[in-house]
């Protein structure tokens, strides 16, 4: 068959994900989207113009050679598109349910100049799942340096520089706080979003290849310091995240129902609470549900909700309920991904905009019944150059509510500081580390990811991951300076 | 995995349990708690240190079944394992030389008072340990409190054993006869327990430390479900925690939020229960 024209390819429209009906999603926590077909996914990587200078490229924190693998692709060299994935992801099938393409590689995209861009994306995870399933091209480690590596937390940025050097032949070892590995894609990222399945099957993967030992239950500054670390380890990576929830403070937090999103999805996530009391650890909410905040956590948070009473209501035949986002701001400053709101639309979480919570009512045996909000309105751009909120007076107005969940971002773990107060901090307890380099002020310790930049994606934690590997690979390799 | 090295039977409800735990052992202090898993399906279950072997590798668990969980784990017996265990937790106890203290420890909360009345001791204070239960069964320890306190009273709320009383009742005669004398007072047990005692010791003005054991999942300030009222504002249990001063806690507060998954804990314990009739209905049938 000839190659397409140009033409041609242009002619092709963007295939649509295929999904779960929204009104059948909100039921169950299996996966939303479905993905690509190797149908699909062929006919879309035909859509790439295979630019000479490809700029989707430079959009990706990793630098995934997006070309090379969709060009391999749609020659229907599977194996030969997932070599071309993992020169530079090891971790693809993650990637490509979670990463904000439309902000990173597809907004390069020439295509999306005029149309749509491909979806890389989707093809990314079409092409983790292919790997997933058939193990056809391993990692590959060089020959032992005889150097060992510490990393701190097995979430994104931890496992990414830990793959990044087990490859170059060092022996690393990871240590979790948790008694699972993954992290935030384990304890915060719900099964609809991103299946465990996927999380396990896909570290379980690298770390085999790499002969990379995962210690659970190893909290660094209990179990183990930063000091006791170095004196074993050559050098350390700490990737711990940003796993400390912020509460409102206005009065009422402490009434029972009131909780952390981080705590939510916890028990929902990581302990499997929605499978209660076939999994111990039980989670509830009530019939009349208030997320505050607007993040991408909120929206999880919110879609959770939702299901959550869903399965109680075909339990007990009663009505489902109600889920409200509630948020200071407008729909325009919504921080979460654009996507992630259209699937909680869909899905028919209710968003109250322009409203802010001062107070928490509750009954007198504790329980949260209400809460007292103020409308908002836009004034001047803030330092974060969104317009500031501001109270409208005598706005004020009950809501009731029998369960309130705060996703207000989260901050640094401090415990990991213990007995290392050569790690300089900053005021907002995240640690201060070269750019370049991701050195901190320590000496042989390098951090990344939300630790150091406060909660973001976790795409751009696995390139904090990556440039820090690079780095430790040079100082293994060359010593120097610190 | 962590596999159980010795098992007593304290009380009927009431376990000890020697566990392989070498790097919790290894940094283990008084007053502070680690977190146990049972299996892939557990819940992870914060547990006050009742003792721990640097040189063995072990910590001592004592834990009362109270829910399905605790039950399950007193099912389990020497050679079976636990998924986690991992630790320690916590701020430890501040052991100064305070003088004359007391220690009072109510029901389960007399193992975790043990290894603070023991570095107590050891610091050169004098330890007056005032221990309790509802009833004789449930009490456990008196003979390693003594060894490591200079005066003991025992009391049980029915009198089924020494004398019949709530252990802040001779706690309040100490204070009464001695005020002056008790530099602190160190309070463990049920909430219940703790806040009476902090409620006794507050006229006396005798700084009281409680050490509380509120609901949580990560124990390390992830979740923030533990988070008590004090009158400065909220505080995490797990990393702030778990020791406070008694009369700061907003205990009713505390014990409301105790409360909150009671309906489904009462469901798990009946889901276990039959399925270890259904266990032993389908041994004694093979």
């Amino acid at each position: 068959m000839a190659a397409l024209t140009q033409r041609e390819r242009l002619a092709i429209p963007r295939q649509e994900m295929p999904t779960q009906d929204p009104q059948v999603r909100r039921t169950n926590f299996n996966e939303v989207a479905l993905g690509f077909s190797q149908e699909l996914a062929l006919r879309e990587a035909d859509r790439c113009l295979q630019c000479a200078v490809p700029h989707c490229v430079e959009g990706c924190p990793v630098g995934v050679l997006i070309p090379q693998f969709i060009k391999a692709l749609r020659e229907g060299d599977l194996t030969g598109a997932v070599a071309a994935m993992k020169v530079k992801n090891g971790l693809p099938a993650i990637c490509g349910r979670v990463c904000p393409q439309e902000t990173q590689c597809e907004a390069r995209c020439v295509l999306g100049k005029k149309g749509e861009p491909v979806a890389i994306g989707r093809l990314e995870r079409f092409v983790g799942d292919f790997e997933l399933a058939g193990r056809t091209c391993p990692l590959v480690r060089t020959p032992s340096t005889g150097k060992r590596v510490a990393i701190v937390g097995s979430g994104p940025a931890g496992l990414t520089c830990a793959v990044e050097m087990g490859r170059l032949g060092h022996q690393v070892v990871i240590f979790e706080s948790l008694h699972k590995a993954g992290g935030v894609l384990t304890y915060g990222i719900p099964e609809f979003r991103l299946p465990k399945s996927v999380v396990n099957g896909e570290i379980d993967y690298a770390m085999e290849c790499l002969g990379i030992e995962i210690r659970t239950d190893h909290i660094i500054g209990r179990t183990l310091t930063m000091r006791e670390l170095l004196s074993e380890f050559d050098a350390v990576f700490i990737g711990s995240g940003a796993g400390l929830p912020s509460f409102m403070n206005i009065p009422g937090i402490n009434y029972n129902g009131v909780m952390s999103a981080n705590e939510f999805l916890t028990r929902v996530n990581l302990m499997k609470g929605y499978q209660f009391p076939e999994y111990d650890t039980p989670v509830k909410v009530g019939k009349r549900v208030a997320v505050i905040g607007a993040g991408n956590v909120a929206m999880d948070a919110a879609r959770c909700s939702l299901r959550l009473q869903a399965l109680r209501a075909a339990q007990s035949g009663e009505e489902a309920g109600e889920v409200h986002i509630v948020y200071r701001r407008s729909h325009e400053e919504v921080p979460a991904r654009a996507e992630e709101v259209h699937h909680a639309e869909e899905e028919g979480v209710i968003f109250d905009f322009l409203t802010n919570p001062v107070e928490i009512l509750g009954t007198e045996k504790g329980q949260v019944c209400g809460m007292r909000c103020i409308r908002m309105a836009l004034g001047e751009p803030d330092s974060s150059g969104r317009r500031r909120p501001v109270p409208i007076e005598g706005s004020e107005f009950e809501m009731e509510v029998d369960t309130v969940i705060m996703a207000l971002g989260t901050s640094p773990n401090p415990l990991v500081f213990v007995d290392a107060e050569e790690l300089e901090r900053t005021r907002h307890g995240t640690v201060v580390a070269d750019a370049a380099t991701m050195r901190t002020r320590m000496a042989r310790v390098w951090a990344g990811g939300d630790v150091v930049t406060g909660a973001a994606t976790v795409v751009s934690a696995m390139g904090a991951g990556k440039v820090a590997a690079a780095d430790m690979q040079r100082y293994l390799e060359h010593g120097g300076e610190w | 995995m962590y596999r159980i090295l010795e098992k007593q039977v304290l009380s009927d409800v009431t376990k000890l349990m020697v566990v392989e735990a070498p790097q919790v052992a290894r940094k283990a202090r008084a007053g502070q708690f680690v977190i146990v898993i049972n299996d892939e399906h557990g819940e992870r279950i914060p547990l006050t240190i009742a003792d721990f072997d640097r040189e063995a590798g072990t910590i001592t668990l004592i834990f009362q079944e109270v829910g399905k969980s605790t039950m399950q784990m007193g099912a389990k017996e020497v050679g079976d394992t636990f998924l986690t265990v991992a630790g320690p937790l916590g701020h430890p106890t501040e052991i100064e030389q305070y003088g004359t203290v007391a220690c009072v420890g109510g029901g389960v909360g007399i193992a975790p008072l043990y290894p603070i009345a023991r570095a107590l001791h050891q610091a050169g204070n004098h330890v007056i340990s005032i221990i309790g239960a509802r009833t004789q069964s449930l009490l456990f320890w008196e003979d390693k409190m003594a060894a490591v306190s200079d005066e003991m009273i025992v009391c049980t709320d029915d009198g089924s054993y020494k004398r019949k009383a709530l252990v802040t009742e001779p706690l309040k005669e100490l204070l009464e006869a001695r005020g002056g004398e008790i530099a602190r007072v160190w309070a463990i047990g049920p909430a219940i327990m703790m806040k009476f005692v902090s409620l006794t010791t507050k006229p006396y003005q005798v700084p009281t430390i409680v050490s509380l054991n509120t609901i949580m999942i990560d124990g390390t300030g992830m979740c923030g479900g533990c988070r008590v009222l004090l009158e400065e504002g909220a505080q995490f249990v797990c990393v702030d925690g778990p020791e406070f001063d008694g009369h700061k806690v907003n205990w009713d507060n505390l014990l409301a939020r105790q409360a909150f998954y009671r309906e489904e804990e009462r469901a798990a314990v009946e889901r276990w229960q039959h399925e270890c009739r259904l266990d032993k209905v389908l041994e004694g049938g093979a």
